[in-house]
């Protein structure tokens, strides 16, 4: 006698149960709340509005918390939420030329208009894990000093000068920008777009991607112009006002990254590659632009060789909430299908072993006479 | 202390926003019109992952009514996890009347089969589809896929199929196995096993299938031509198999093999679980049936 | 009443629920054409855009689809913020731009082929026309086969362009491009996807 197995809703709903109580783990131990994520774990909230296109540190904390500081998980929570929320407008391009500067580096000048900040960077730091942070030792303030307000002109401005760099974009005037999370995608791709898929691409991906160019799949002798990180107003054009309505400010990370550039009847000039993600995240910024140059390949006449330049490739595989969503799909039953295939493997072993045997039959037959 | 919700995320009504619905209802409108023509959309996030059935899940959240009585099935079965899943999502926003028999349905969610019990006009059968390019294992790019959907140029399939011949004697495609619809599209039928491909051909139903990581609507209307690509020499066959339900011995069914023993043991039964149970209950017995009745399985409301 | 008030008025009661019983109307309608789906009052347009027509707008049109408005439609003041109230659908500088028609007076109206008929990449980027009529029985009989239809299916509706069975015939010789048509009736709608063939238009 067979009993097939049922009550599926009551696994379910005890699986969550178990879920939140391995989430929440030892009650003598305090929960943490969402402020010490938003101060502490600035980073991987940084990595959860990026990759989640949601600018919103209290909610990217929750995701985090929520998601038991699965990153993946985190954001998915995001743009499972951000997906729902009406659209009530889009902000002007913001100036990133403008920014409130927390860090700058160039490694293209050794000085230039606006100076070198090293800001809170863990270039320099050695990384011996620290015995005092463990303990959760005091942190002495930051030293500070009055901003001298002098102006930090965008390093590819500077080459712009002098014409030794190709202009920022060639969109048209009236082109109105893509929007990736209201319209299908399609390829090719015009650059708005997908820089756009890029910023919201995982992190781990695009480094990879970015990685292998340096290594000589699509090489494209990237000079890091400039990373800027710090805070961009932003502004909103209503119709009915004369002024654009400022609505607050966001922190970026932006790269701009300075690349030679190849063959073309064009005057020698330098061509850019662009990378621009919500909070801190130079990897990311700076990954991106390497790919935003080599998907450019077809642009600037190069031959498509390697995976970064294949847009089709990069941008269809760059999205790690869909990319985990397929490739864990697969533990959900599909054993319809595999019936399917047993079925069709077992009659044709039958078919195989039927002509071997034939097979031996005759050799023993052939043997005998 | 019980810590409080706050208001800090709060979502719409049937999760979906309007302008995501109507965006959805125009692409599933072309999708009737041009049938096995894959409509792109802006497929948004949902609060499952891409491919728990995201692009299925938004077709029905966009066509779903008040009045309708819902079914979910995955892999013909009403109580595998995720359609219990579903279920329970579909009755948590939009607070709609379920069930698992498929003639009280007017929408059936599915998962990798057609339900066994024949589907009738004013109904809508919606498929969830993983991949919805029948090409897109022949040729990845979806720049040249959509040319030869254009230029109606399918000759590539036709090769896949024929190297499936020569090397295996027969066609080689178990499921997702490629129709051709009104003699126009080659359509991908989800992959539900080529078993159920005959029922899509002129059904009563209104067949929609959405892929929600792929970005694409597609639909049937009902009495559309829906054959299955084939050879002369090769005819289209669909699988059969050698003994009926072990529990209400049907015969002609689509049935799950179930491994009993570690010794080799193992029987056959009902995928459709909706199917074998009303059959059970008309008396139907199969030889491992029990001899009590089975419990009826319904959805807690 | 003033243009604003009229602009204002006139919306679905229930936006959620009526946007899903329009749309539910016309995927029927759509899915098996020639058969009329029937539709209580939604919406109160401004005249002379009828209510089924002006609740059909309102399900499907929003900022994403450019519209155009037939000759009767384009004057008043009145329609154009009313569906600009209500949908926010921009109008279309061209009819070949257009994703939603409105025509009030399809007898009148100019060549299907001068609408949008997507392209063979896709098809789906065609116009949708949304055709006002009296009704489906006092026109001519159209005998429709096609997908969606059992055997044949006939309506007769009322006021029909002009050479419409020529017009339809090149329409199908499109596919994959081609127009769709919606028939908007005082009782409910009707459609006419470019699947749908005219076998024979009797006398």
């Amino acid at each position: 006698m067979y009993v097939a197995v049922k009550g599926g809703e009551a696994a379910i709903a005890n699986a969550h149960a178990l879920l939140a109580d391995r989430r929440r783990g030892d009650r003598s131990v305090p929960a943490l709340r969402l402020d010490q994520i938003v101060e502490q774990l600035a980073l991987g909230v940084d990595r959860v509005m990026s990759e989640g296109s949601l600018y919103d540190r209290e909610l990217a904390a929750l995701a985090i918390v929520q998601a038991r500081g699965d990153m993946i998980e985190a954001i998915f929570l995001v743009r499972a939420y951000r997906t729902t929320l009406p659209r009530f407008g889009y902000t002007k391009a913001i100036d990133t030329g403008a920014m409130l500067v927390e860090r700058r580096v160039s490694a293209t000048y050794k000085d230039l208009p606006g100076g070198q900040l090293l800001g809170p960077t863990f270039d320099y730091t050695h990384r011996l894990l620290d015995p005092e942070l463990a303990a959760g030792g005091d942190v002495a303030e930051p030293l500070q000093r009055a901003s001298e307000a002098e102006a930090m002109p965008r390093v590819s401005a500077i080459l712009a000068r002098e014409g030794l760099i190709e202009p920022d974009g060639d969109m048209p005037q009236d082109h109105i920008p893509g929007d990736i999370t209201r319209e299908p995608l399609e390829f090719p791709m015009a650059r708005d777009i997908r820089l756009q898929a890029l910023s919201r691409g995982d992190e781990g991906f695009l480094l990879a991607l970015g990685y292998s160019t340096q290594r000589g799949y699509a090489r494209n002798h990237p000079f890091v112009g400039e990373v800027r990180i710090g805070e961009v107003e932003l502004e909103l054009d209503v119709p009915e006002l004369p002024f654009a309505v400022p609505l607050g400010s966001v922190r970026v990370t932006e790269c701009q990254m300075v690349n030679q550039f190849k063959g073309s009847a064009k005057a020698p000039q330098f061509t850019r590659g662009y990378g621009l993600v919500f909070g801190q995240s130079e990897r990311k910024a700076m990954a991106m632009a390497l790919c935003d140059r080599a998907l450019r390949a077809t642009e600037f006449g190069e031959d498509v060789v390697a995976a970064a330049q294949d847009e089709e490739f990069v941008i269809s595989h760059s999205d790690n909430v869909q990319a985990t969503g397929f490739v864990e799909h697969l533990k959900l039953p599909h054993y319809v299908d595999f019936q399917a295939e047993l079925d069709l493997v077992r009659r044709m072993r039958a078919e195989h072993d039927a002509r071997e045997n034939a097979g031996r039959a005759e050799e023993k037959r052939e043997a005998a006479e | 202390m019980t810590a409080q919700p706050t208001d800090i995320a709060t979502y719409n009504f049937a999760y979906l926003d309007e302008q995501t619905k109507r965006m959805i209802r125009r692409a599933i409108l072309k999708g009737i019109a041009i049938p096995g023509y894959q409509v792109p959309f802006a497929s948004r996030e949902m609060p499952m992952p891409y491919g728990w059935g995201t692009g299925g899940v938004q077709v029905t959240a966009s066509i779903i009514g008040p009045d309708d009585v819902l079914k979910v099935i995955d892999q013909g079965a009403d109580d595998t996890t995720n359609a219990v899943s579903i279920r329970a999502f579909f009755k948590k926003v939009a607070n709609v009347a379920v069930t698992t028999e498929t003639a009280k349905a007017t929408i059936i969610q599915t998962r990798h089969r057609i339900p066994e019990h024949p589907l009738t006009a004013g109904q809508v059968l919606v498929y969830q589809v993983p991949i919805p390019e029948p090409l897109r294992f022949l040729e990845p790019r979806e720049t040249e896929t959509r040319k030869m959907h254009a230029l109606e140029e399918y000759g590539l399939m036709h090769v896949k199929l024929y190297e499936d011949i020569a090397r295996h004697g027969r066609i080689a495609t178990t499921y997702a196995y490629p129709v051709k619809v009104e003699g126009r599209y080659v359509m991908d039928p989800s992959p539900t096993p080529k078993f159920d491909n005959p029922k899509m051909h002129r059904s009563p139903a209104l067949q929609l299938f959405g892929a929600g990581r792929e970005k694409r609507i597609y639909a049937l209307p009902p009495f559309t031509d829906v054959v299955s690509l084939d050879f002369e020499d090769h005819p289209f066959e669909v699988q059969t198999f050698d003994q009926p339900c072990a529990l209400c011995a049907a015969e002609n069914v689509y049935l799950d093999e179930v491994i009993l023993d570690d010794h080799g043991g193992y029987m056959f039964v009902c995928s459709d679980t909706d199917h074998c149970e009303k059959r059970r209950e008309q008396g139907h017995r199969g030889h491992l049936a029990p001899e009590s009745p089975l419990e009826k399985t319904e959805p807690a409301q | 009443m003033d243009i604003a008030t009229q602009a204002i008025e006139g919306g679905f009661a229930d936006p959620v629920f009526d946007a899903q019983t329009v749309f539910r109307a016309v995927m029927d309608a759509m899915a098996r054409p020639g058969t009329l789906q029937p539709l209580p009052v939604f919406a109160r347009p401004p005249a002379p855009l009828s209510a089924t027509a002006g609740a059909i707008a309102l399900a499907l049109c929003d900022n994403d689809t450019p519209l155009w408005l037939d000759l009767v439609l384009q004057p008043p003041a009145a329609i154009k913020s009313w569906l600009g109230f209500h949908t926010g659908a921009p109008l279309a500088n061209t009819p070949a731009d257009a994703h939603f028609a409105l025509i009030a007076t399809p007898a009148e109206m100019m060549a299907l082929d001068g609408f949008s008929q997507g392209t063979q990449d896709y098809p789906d980027r065609s116009t949708t026309l949304i055709l006002q009529v009296s009704d489906l029985v006092s026109g001519a009989p159209l005998l429709l086969e096609g997908p969606g239809i059992e055997t044949t299916a006939t309506i007769a509706p009322a006021q029909m362009p002009r050479h419409f069975v020529e017009q339809w015939k090149q329409n199908n010789q499109r596919f994959p491009r081609g127009v769709d048509i919606i028939l908007a009736t005082p009782e409910g709608v009707a459609c006419l996807p470019r699947t749908t063939r005219i076998k024979t238009m009797e006398a």
